[in-house]
């Protein structure tokens, strides 16, 4: 009798219970959204309010990064988000090993809005077995931030091992500065990506390089605000980051500007994905669509500092940051720019030891 | 008669085992699913993970690789063996420091004083870690307050540089861990009788040696537990040895990190995390053991 009552009061909690957690998830899913996994400023504010005007559609930002993004989709299995924006040249290896994208719909997307080069590459080179997984969105490139009065001399990533520049100069130790340092050494890392032997060999000549250049280094920068505050202050000189933060620094100081690597500047191209789970599909391509009319993507452009891969959105750009791209890339640096090829896998793993051994080196 | 005693026995036995009334499963519930959900189980898949080598693209095979790896390759051994090291002095100075407040506000200070000298050691703890480590680094950058103030007095000619290294990271982790070591303390000294500290200087017993006869043995559960706290905070810290340790400052927090995110190695990652469990709780024994605390003790 005693226990028939205390089952049945148990039953009652169970179903009180359920009954919140259920009201809980239907208020959720009441305004429609879309979960965006993305980079700062790829997303602001007020591009997120019109789009919310016209399609009723809630835009929920989540900021990241390309290491990120893939670990956040790999632990859910491709859920948690309708869209994300890894870069191009992460995407055919990322889905390899963990299956976490879903292939791109192109009759969905409104390929009259693109660049149609840049299309075409970012098709190429995110296709894995015979199907598209991304689309280009924005394009940048990472290269040399001078102060060019105390370090006009640093004419390549190598030339940050300067003595000249001891404890004045900062970099990340991430896999961009391993590329950027190979190709300043005179070897091409894109072309041995397909060769492990080899790919390991020229790592390891950057290993050298890096260990016997930790003195010079200040710090490795983490984020990029925290390389803006090393710049501004003057405590780093010369370092080595995106375009975007060389021209942010300009606007305040007229000595500070990026500068393209006589070895050539890295491009990278950051796209849309559909992760394996999305939820809302639909809401996807309307955002995709929505970004790249010329004069939305503009709005993310002053934003964002880069450029996309909107047709005709140069003519809304901003006067000022076109001036600083054409001072920072006149035509043979334009030409010189070395894209990302898809990373295949094992390379990260080798490059991975060479980080971890830098950091651990003594910099003495 | 031997069967009839066994009988007896058992339903003696039935009489006292407590019957778990449904009120307390219910209260203890939260606990237990917290423990079974959110600790258990993510171990026991971090072991699976760890035990498994990749081989290809979702290829998987049973193996200690990720931990022979760890053992044969020097650098993830020192990274190691340094971070405990750190976090071993970081947790001696945190009580060094934290000893003599702690006494003041339990036994020198009353009243008002008190709470507030109370609410001092708290109110840091208030803001975030981020930007209490944030604040460091406004004050010891080479364009810093104290580089800058140093320069003003006429001390130094040009700016000094007292960001990214030991030195500083040290101050931001015992910054960080003061009042974890505070806490334990004020309460264990709190119910110390201040009638024994009197009778040991009548007993003309000088300072040092109430201390050491007195005091410290009274206080050691709560030393023992500070300091465990204090260990163990310090040893999974992940934000103060990243911004302010600089180019050398590597933290075992921050190899795992690297693993799981920039390398994709979760294989790896996990051992690493596993063998910071068990070598902590190893730091953790041998400490108990050294100073004859309980670990029972220490939660008292």
């Amino acid at each position: 009798m005693k226990s028939a009552k205390t089952t049945l009061s148990l039953k009652k909690a169970i179903l009180g219970v359920t009954a919140i957690v259920g009201l809980a998830f239907s208020a959720q899913a009441q305004a429609e959204e879309l979960r965006l996994l993305t980079w700062g400023g790829y997303a602001p504010d007020a591009v997120v309010e019109q789009f919310k005007a016209e399609t009723g559609i809630d835009v929920k930002v989540t900021k990241s990064n390309n290491e990120e993004m893939i670990a956040k989709l790999r632990a859910t299995g491709g859920g948690g988000f309708d869209l994300a924006q890894p870069s191009q040249d992460r995407i055919a290896g990322a889905q390899a090993e963990n299956r976490i994208y879903k292939p791109m719909d192109l009759s969905k997307i409104d390929s009259s809005l693109f660049i149609s080069s840049m299309l075409d590459a970012t098709k190429t080179n995110t296709t894995y077995e015979g199907e598209v997984y991304g689309v280009p969105h924005i394009w940048g490139t990472s290269g040399l931030v001078l102060d060019t009065k105390k370090a006009g001399d640093v004419k390549d990533y190598a030339d940050l091992c300067n003595e000249a520049h001891a404890g004045k100069v900062s970099y990340r130790l991430k896999r961009p500065t391993l590329i950027g340092f190979a190709f300043s050494m005179g070897m091409d890392p894109f072309e041995a990506y397909g060769d492990t032997a080899k790919y390991q060999e020229i790592m390891d000549k950057v290993e050298a390089k890096l260990i016997s250049c930790k003195a010079n280094v200040k710090t490795y920068w983490e984020g990029g605000d925290a390389l803006l505050n090393l710049v501004r202050s003057g405590e780093v000189v010369a370092a080595m980051a995106w375009d975007t933060g060389g021209w942010k620094l300009n606007g305040d100081n007229p000595d500070v500007t990026f500068v393209a690597p006589a070895s050539g500047a890295l491009g990278w191209i950051d796209t849309f994905a559909l992760p394996r789970k999305t939820e809302n599909e639909e809401a996807a391509y309307k955002w995709i669509n929505f970004v790249m009319r010329p004069e939305i993507a503009a709005q993310i452009t002053a934003e964002a500092g880069n450029f996309t891969a909107s047709k005709g959105a140069d003519a809304f750009a901003e006067d000022k940051l076109k001036a600083q791209f054409q001072a920072s890339f006149p035509e043979q640096d334009l030409n010189n720019i070395k894209w990302y090829p898809t990373v295949p896998a094992g390379l990260e793993t080798i490059e991975g030891k060479v980080l971890d051994r830098v950091k651990a080196a003594s910099s003495n | 008669m031997s069967s009839v005693s066994t009988l007896s026995g058992t339903a003696e036995q039935e009489r006292k085992v407590p019957v778990i009334k449904l009120g307390t499963f219910l209260l203890m519930l939260p606990l237990l699913l917290w423990l079974f959900l959110l600790i258990i189980l993510p171990h026991v898949d971090l072991l699976m993970v760890s035990l498994r080598e990749k081989l290809g693209y979702r290829e998987y095979a049973f193996s200690f690789q990720n931990y022979i790896e760890f053992f044969t390759e020097p650098l993830y051994w020192n990274t190691f063996v340094r971070t405990a090291v750190m976090s071993i002095i970081a947790t001696v100075i945190t009580l060094v420091v934290g000893f003599p407040i702690s006494y003041y506000i339990a036994k020198v200070l009353k009243g008002k004083k008190r709470s507030l000298l109370f609410m001092m050691c708290l109110i840091p703890f208030w803001v975030s870690e981020l930007v209490r480590t944030f604040g460091w680094m406004i004050l010891l950058r080479e364009s810093g307050v104290i580089s800058s103030f140093l320069q003003w007095a006429g001390v130094v000619d040009g700016p000094v540089e007292m960001l990214y290294n030991d030195a500083s990271l040290m101050v931001g982790l015992v910054y960080t861990s003061m009042l974890f070591m505070v806490v334990p303390l004020v309460s264990v000294l709190d119910t110390l009788d201040d009638s024994l500290i009197e009778a040991g200087y009548d007993l003309g017993g000088n300072t040092f040696n109430i201390l050491r006869e007195i005091v410290i043995p009274h206080a050691m559960p709560g030393i023992a537990s500070g300091c465990i706290v204090v260990f163990m905070l310090t040893l999974g810290n992940y934000l103060t040895p990243t911004l302010l340790g600089g180019k050398d400052g590597l933290w075992f927090t921050e190899q795992i990190y690297n693993q799981f995110i920039t390398r994709f190695n979760w294989e790896s990652g996990s051992a690493f995390g596993f063998l910071l469990l068990i070598l902590s709780s190893a730091i953790v024994f041998v400490g108990l053991k050294l100073s004859r605390q309980t670990l029972a003790d220490t939660v008292k």
